[in-house]
C-alpha cells in the first residue's frame, strides 16, 4: 500500500521516538506507528501535572529529542517540537495487528487494514500491554479514564467504576474516600467478584454497607454522554449522572504479540525478557527490540538505545554505548589498563557463569557490579554480615574461613557468596583473598536477572550452593566428591507457606536443607502441636530418620513460602558410611536436639501454661509472617503507654515522616506487631523497582537510595503494608523554639493541615517512604532508642523464638 | 581504626540486642541499675546523716546541708531535662527507657536527698515551699510510674488490635447504618435516634472522660426510649435498636480507650507545671539564702 521504509518504528513511547528522531536526522526513510492520536500514550496518561523524573542522574541522555525532569505537559510538549523538527513520520490509529515476512521485506498490518512494508522494524511498545477499552456507545469521550494515579484529584465528583478486578476495587475504594466527598459506583458484570483478592472484597462491601459507594452487580455501562452514563441492569436500563468513569477492564500483555513474530524470550517466566544480540537484534533477523520490553524499564535508557539501534540499522557498528564512560569508571580502579571490551572479554573468559552471557547482557550486569581487586589476606566480607550480593573469581584466588585455623580455597573462575543470594541470609563465613586478585561483586538484582536469562549460569550457581551448603552443615572431614552422588539426586521442592513437609509419626528417611525461607518444628504433646523450633533458611532437618530408622519424631511445616532441597535417604547414608567423622557430628547435632525436644516437653508437664503461650505466641508470629522477617519491630503491650514517641522519633529522625503505625497491626498475648518494614529475607518490594533503588545495605537493613520515581510498586508489593507514598513535609521550627514558643507543630510527623498551610498550592511529587532501620545513624533505630518504658524492641525472629525465652517465662 | 569501632559498636549493640530480648521494662532497666544506684546514695545520706556531727544541729545552712542541696538542685535540673531528651532525637547512642529508669529512680531518691538537705527544719517560708512543690512533683511521678506499671495491659486488652481512629470510624459507620435505618420511624422515635447521631464522642469533659461514665450519653438514651416504645414498626425498631445496641458497645470501647489513656497522661499535667513552679520556688529559695547569706 505505501512507499518501502528502511525501519518501521513500533510505538511511540521515549525509545520509540527517539528511534524514528535518530531515523529523520539521518534522513533514513522512515515511519513511526502509534496506536492513538497522540505521541507517547503511557506518559500522556499520567495525570495533570505529574512531575516525570529523569533518572539514573549518571548516564548521559543521547537523543535526538529532549529530556530532563519536568511536569508531564512540559516533557510530552518537547517531544511534540522534537518530532517535527526532526521530521519524523508518524501514522497515528495504526494499532499493529501482525507482521509478517523477513529482514527486507516485511509487511505490517494494523487493525484499519492498513499494510506497512519495511526493511527492519524496531520493536518499542514497552510492557503495560493494551487496556481492554470500553466497548459501548461513547467509549471514545476524554472523561474515560484508564488509570487512577492519585485518588485526591477527585473532590465532590460522580465517579463510575467499571471492572471489578483488584484494580477497579483499589481505585474506587481511593476516590470513595469519605474526605473527597465523591459519588462513586463501581459496576460488575457478574454476581460475584471472583477475580479479586478476598481482603479487597470485603473492604469494598464494607465501603458499601457504610454508605460510601455503591455496588452495582451484573450491570455495564450501555451510552456514555458527558456528565451522564446508561446503565443495563437486570431490571432495565437507567441513567445515571456521572463526570469520571474510571476502566479497569484488565490488559494484554504484549509477550502473545512479540512472539507470534517468531521472537523468541529467555524463559517462560514472566520476568523473561527477548533474547537479543548486543545490538538489540531479536531471534528473528531484522526486528530489534528495545524500551521496557526489553527489559529497561527506565526513559532515559529507552531514548539511548532509541538512538542507538538506529544508528546500528545504519549499518554504524563503531558506536560505543552511552554506557561506556560508566564502564570505564567501574574498571577505573584496576591495576592493569585495559578498554572496557577488553575488560569484558577478559572476565566473560574467565569466569564461569559469564561463559554464556552475551556482550549486551555483560556491559548489564557490570553496570550493577563493582570490580574490585584485593590484596592476599584482605577481608572479602565477614562471617554474619549481611549480604546477598554474589562475588566471582577473575584471578587469583579466595579462602573461606571454616573455622580459625582451617581455610578451604575456591579457585578462580568459580563464584563465593551465592548462600546470601539465594537464601537472603548473612554471611555463613569469612572470605580473605589467597593472593593478589580481582573479584567481581554482582549485585543480587543483577545476579537474579543472569539466573534467569541464561540457564547455564543457573545451573552452575545452584549446584554449587547445594554444595557449599552441605559443606557449611556438615563442617570439615567432606570434600566435594563425597558430595557428588547426594547432590546429583537432589531435587528443589517449593513449599508454599503453611504446607507440611515432613508427618510426625510417619516413616520417611529423606534429609532436608531449607534453601531459602523458614520452617517450624511442631510436636503434638498432650494432643495440642507445641511449637518447638524454628528453622531458618540453610539448616537442615529429617536427619533424626535416617540415623535412627524411627518414624519421624516431630511435624516440620513452612513457616513462609520456601524452598527445600530433598536428599535421598540412601545417598545421605552411604555419605555418612563413607565419612564416620560427618556420621559423629551429625549424631551429635541429633542429641542436642532430642535434649532440646525433651526440655520442652519436661516443661510442658511441670508449667503447661508457659508452654502454651510460647507455642502460641510463636505460632501467632509465624502467622503475622514474620518468619520471612530478619529484624521487626515488636511492642510489649505489657508495657506501652500509647505515648506514640516511637512514632515521633521515627519522623524525626528521617524526613519528617514516620515509617512505622503503632497502634495497626495485630496482638496477642500483649504483643504486638505494629506496622513496621521487617527487612524480610527476600524483599517484596524490591521485586519490580524500576530504578533499582531499594537495596539491602550492610547491618542487613532493606533501604531506598535517593531516585525513587514514585511509581509505587514497592508499595504494592509488600505484603504488610508498610510503605507508604509521601512527599516529605517542610522544615519545622526547632524543638527549642516549639518548647518556648510554641511556634510549629512539636516532635512527630506534623498533621497534614499544618504541611498543607506551608505549602501553600505547591504539590511535590510523593515518593515512597520505608524504614530504613535508622541507616547511618550512629544511635540505631530510633523507635527502640526512643521508647520511655522499653516496650518496643527490635528482633529477628530466631532471636524471639529462642529456647532462653522459654527458660526465662518459666522460670 | 574505622573498622575497630565498627566492631566495638557491633558488640555494644549485640550486648543491646540481648537485653532487648529479654525486653526488661524501665523499671528493671539493667538489673535495677538505676534503683541500685539511687538506694545507695540514699543510704550513704542517712548514715553519714547520722554520723556527722554538725553543730549547733544539722540545716541547710551548714556545709553538710549545701552539698546536699546543690545535689539536690542538680538532680532537680537533671531530672527536668527527661521532658527535653524525649523530644530532641539526636543520632547518637542513648536510651531513653535508660533515662527513664533513672529519672524515676533519682526522683525517688531525692525525697530523701531533699529532706535531709532541710535538717527536718520546715516552716512557713519560701524554701519550704520548694520542699513542698518537690514532694508533690515526685508523688505525681509516683502516680505515674503506678499507671505505667499497671495501666498498659488494660489499654491493650481493651482495644483489640483496633486502632483510635478505627474506633471511631466504626461510630461513624454505626451512625449511618442508624441514619438510614431510622427513616421509617414515627417523628418521637426518631428524635431520640438524631440526638444519639449529633452526639460527639469526646464529649463531657474531664469528669467523664478519667471516671468513664457518661450519664448523659444520647445513644444510651436513645436505646431507653426506643426499646420502650410501641410507636413505630416493630421490625423497623428492632432494626434501629439492634443497631443502637452495637453503637453503645463501639461507644463504650472507645470511651475506655480514651478512659485508660487519659488516666495514663493527666499527672503529666500536674509533674510538669508543678516541675517548673518548683524551679521557680527553687532559684527565689537559693537567691535568699545567698541574699540573707
Amino acid at each position: 500500500m505505501s512507499e518501502p521504509v528502511k525501519v518501521a518504528i513500533i510505538g511511540s513511547g521515549p525509545a520509540g521516538l527517539s528511534a524514528a528522531s535518530r531515523a529523520g536526522q539521518l534522513g533514513l526513510s522512515h515511519v513511526l506507528l502509534e496506536k492513538t492520536d497522540h505521541l507517547s500514550d503511557t506518559i500522556f496518561k499520567y495525570q495533570k501535572g505529574k512531575r516525570v523524573l529523569a533518572t539514573p542522574e549518571r548516564l548521559d541522555l543521547r537523543s535526538d529529542c529532549r529530556f530532563a525532569e519536568g511536569a508531564r505537559e512540559y516533557i510530552l510538549g518537547n517531544w511534540d517540537e522534537d518530532a517535527a523538527n526532526n521530521k519524523v513520520h508518524v501514522a497515528y490509529h495504526a494499532d499493529v495487528v501482525e507482521v509478517t515476512g523477513a529482514k527486507g521485506a516485511f509487511a505490517i498490518k494494523t487493525g484499519k487494514g492498513d499494510v506497512f512494508h519495511a526493511e527492519n522494524i524496531v520493536l518499542a511498545i514497552g510492557t503495560q500491554g493494551n487496556p481492554n477499552r470500553m466497548r459501548c456507545e461513547g467509549a471514545d469521550l476524554p472523561h474515560i479514564i484508564y488509570q487512577v494515579d492519585d485518588p485526591e484529584d477527585f473532590k465532590d465528583r460522580h465517579i463510575t467504576v467499571v471492572g471489578s478486578g483488584d484494580a477497579g476495587i483499589e481505585n474506587a475504594l481511593g476516590v470513595a474516600e469519605e474526605a473527597l466527598e465523591n459519588t462513586v459506583t463501581i459496576l460488575n458484570r457478574s454476581k460475584d467478584f471472583a477475580r479479586a483478592k478476598a481482603k479487597n472484597v470485603s473492604d469494598m462491601m464494607e465501603a458499601g454497607e457504610n454508605g460510601l459507594m455503591s455496588i452495582r452487580t451484573e450491570t455495564q455501562p450501555k451510552k456514555v454522554e458527558t456528565g451522564w452514563l446508561t446503565l443495563e441492569t437486570p431490571d432495565g436500563d437507567e441513567r445515571i449522572p456521572c463526570d469520571v468513569i474510571v476502566a479497569r477492564l484488565g490488559s494484554v500483555a504484549p509477550r502473545g504479540f512479540v512472539e507470534s513474530m517468531g521472537i523468541e524470550f529467555t524463559g517462560p517466566d514472566r520476568e523473561a525478557f527477548p533474547k537479543l544480540s548486543p545490538t538489540f537484534e531479536s531471534t528473528v533477523p531484522g526486528i530489534f527490540v528495545i524500551g521496557a520490553l526489553a527489559g529497561y524499564p527506565l526513559i532515559k535508557h529507552c531514548m539511548n538505545q532509541g538512538y542507538d539501534v538506529v544508528e546500528f540499522i545504519n549499518g554504524n557498528t563503531g558506536l560505543t554505548p552511552a554506557d561506556e564512560k560508566d564502564l570505564a569508571a567501574i574498571f577505573a580502579g584496576l591495576p592493569q589498563k585495559k578498554s572496557v571490551s577488553e575488560w569484558l572479554e577478559y572476565l566473560r573468559t574467565r569466569v564461569s557463569i559469564f561463559a554464556d552471557v552475551s556482550p549486551l547482557q555483560m556491559r548489564e550486569f557490570m553496570l550493577d557490579s563493582k570490580v574490585v581487586f584485593y590484596r592476599k589476606g584482605e577481608v572479602v566480607f565477614e562471617k554474619g554480615e549481611p549480604g546477598s550480593s554474589l562475588f566471582a573469581i577473575a584471578d587469583g584466588f579466595a579462602e573461606v574461613e571454616v573455622s580459625p585455623d582451617f581455610t578451604v580455597p575456591i579457585e578462580q573462575g568459580s563464584i563465593f557468596g551465592e548462600v546470601g543470594l539465594i537464601s537472603g541470609r548473612k554471611r555463613g563465613a569469612t572470605i580473605r583473598a589467597g593472593a593478589d586478585g580481582i573479584f567481581v561483586e554482582v549485585s543480587r538484582t543483577a545476579a537474579l536477572k543472569l539466573m534467569a536469562s541464561v540457564p547455564g549460569a543457573k545451573r552452575a550457581i545452584n549446584r554449587i550452593s547445594l554444595e557449599r551448603q552441605l559443606l557449611q552443615i556438615f563442617k570439615g572431614g567432606l570434600t566435594v566428591e563425597d558430595l557428588g552422588p547426594v547432590v546429583d539426586t537432589a531435587e528443589v521442592e517449593r513449599v508454599p507457606a503453611g504446607k507440611v513437609v515432613l508427618t510426625e509419626g510417619e516413616q520417611g528417611d529423606d534429609v532436608y536443607v531449607i534453601r531459602s525461607g523458614s520452617m517450624v518444628v511442631e510436636k503434638d504433646i498432650g494432643g495440642k502441636p507445641i511449637f518447638l523450633r524454628y528453622l531458618p533458611a540453610g539448616s537442615f532437618f529429617g536427619e533424626m530418620g535416617v540415623l535412627s530408622g524411627q518414624p519421624r519424631n516431630a511435624t516440620v511445616k513452612a513457616a513462609v513460602g520456601s524452598e527445600v532441597i530433598k536428599l535421598t535417604g540412601e545417598s545421605f547414608r552411604k555419605m555418612l558410611a563413607a565419612r564416620p567423622q560427618v556420621r559423629e557430628a551429625t549424631e551429635a547435632a541429633v542429641a542436642e536436639r532430642a535434649q532440646m525436644n525433651s526440655f520442652i516437653e519436661s516443661r510442658k508437664a511441670t508449667y503447661s501454661s508457659a508452654v502454651d503461650l510460647y507455642s502460641d505466641t510463636a505460632s501467632f508470629i509465624m502467622k503475622e509472617g514474620l518468619g520471612e522477617a530478619t529484624d521487626a519491630l515488636l511492642i510489649d503491650e505489657n508495657l506501652c503507654v500509647g505515648c506514640d514517641n516511637c512514632e515521633k522519633a521515627c519522623a524525626d529522625s528521617h524526613e519528617g515522616l514516620s515509617r512505622l503505625d503503632r497502634e495497626a497491626g495485630k496482638t496477642f498475648a500483649h504483643l504486638h506487631v505494629p506496622t513496621s518494614c521487617r527487612h524480610c529475607e527476600h524483599p517484596h518490594c524490591m521485586a519490580d523497582c524500576p530504578p533499582n533503588v531499594i537495596h539491602r545495605g550492610p547491618d542487613g537493613e532493606v533501604f531506598m537510595e535517593p531516585g525513587c520515581i514514585g511509581c509505587g510498586n514497592c508499595m504494592r508489593n509488600c505484603p504488610y503494608g508498610v510503605i507508604r507514598m509521601e512527599a516529605a513535609p517542610p522544615q519545622k521550627p526547632s524543638l527549642l523554639r516549639w518548647l518556648l514558643t510554641g511556634f510549629g507543630p512539636g516532635p512527630g510527623e506534623p498533621s497534614p493541615k499544618w504541611t498543607k498551610k506551608q505549602l501553600g498550592d505547591k504539590k511535590p511529587k510523593k515518593i515512597a517512604v520505608k524504614c530504613d532501620m535508622c541507616k547511618g545513624i550512629s544511635g540505631g533505630p530510633a523507635c527502640v532508642r526512643a521508647c520511655p518504658t522499653g516496650a518496643a524492641i527490635r528482633v529477628s525472629p530466631e532471636e524471639f523464638l529462642s529456647i532462653a525465652r522459654l527458660d526465662e517465662d518459666t522460670d | 581504626m574505622a573498622s575497630l569501632f565498627q566492631r566495638r559498636r557491633n558488640k555494644a549493640t549485640q550486648v543491646e540486642r540481648v537485653r532487648e530480648r529479654r525486653h526488661e521494662g524501665f523499671l528493671r532497666y539493667a538489673g535495677f541499675r538505676w534503683a541500685k544506684i539511687s538506694g545507695g546514695l540514699c543510704l550513704l545520706v542517712i548514715i553519714s546523716y547520722a554520723l556527722i556531727d554538725v553543730t549547733p544541729r544539722h540545716n541547710g545552712g551548714s556545709w553538710y546541708g549545701y552539698t546536699l542541696g546543690t545535689i539536690g538542685a542538680a538532680l532537680i535540673l537533671w531530672l527536668t531535662a527527661l521532658g527535653y531528651r524525649k523530644r530532641k532525637m539526636t543520632s547518637d547512642h542513648w536510651s531513653l527507657k535508660a533515662w527513664t529508669s533513672a529519672h524515676v529512680y533519682l526522683g525517688l531518691g531525692l525525697i530523701v536527698v531533699g529532706t535531709w538537705h532541710t535538717g527536718f527544719q520546715l516552716g512557713w517560708n519560701v524554701h519550704t515551699l520548694a520542699w513542698a512543690l518537690m514532694m508533690l512533683v515526685i508523688l505525681s511521678g509516683l502516680y505515674g510510674v503506678i499507671v505505667y506499671a499497671t495501666l498498659p495491659q488494660a489499654l491493650s486488652n481493651n482495644r483489640e488490635q483496633m486502632t483510635q481512629m478505627q474506633m471511631l470510624e466504626a461510630i461513624r459507620a454505626f451512625d449511618r447504618q442508624l441514619h438510614t435505618a431510622a427513616q421509617p420511624l414515627t417523628p418521637e422515635d426518631t428524635a431520640p435516634v438524631l440526638a444519639a447521631l449529633d452526639e460527639d464522642p469526646f464529649a463531657g469533659g474531664v469528669v467523664a472522660r478519667l471516671s468513664g461514665r457518661y450519664p448523659d450519653c444520647a445513644t444510651a438514651a436513645a436505646l431507653r426510649t426506643l426499646t420502650l416504645s410501641r410507636s413505630s414498626d416493630s421490625e423497623a425498631r428492632e432494626k434501629v435498636v439492634g443497631l443502637l445496641r452495637q453503637k453503645e458497645a463501639a461507644l463504650a470501647r472507645l470511651r475506655q480507650h480514651l478512659r485508660i489513656r487519659g488516666l495514663l497522661e493527666i499527672w503529666l499535667y500536674v509533674h510538669v507545671p508543678l516541675t517548673f513552679a518548683l524551679i521557680a520556688a527553687l532559684s527565689a529559695h537559693i537567691i535568699s539564702v545567698f541574699f540573707y547569706w
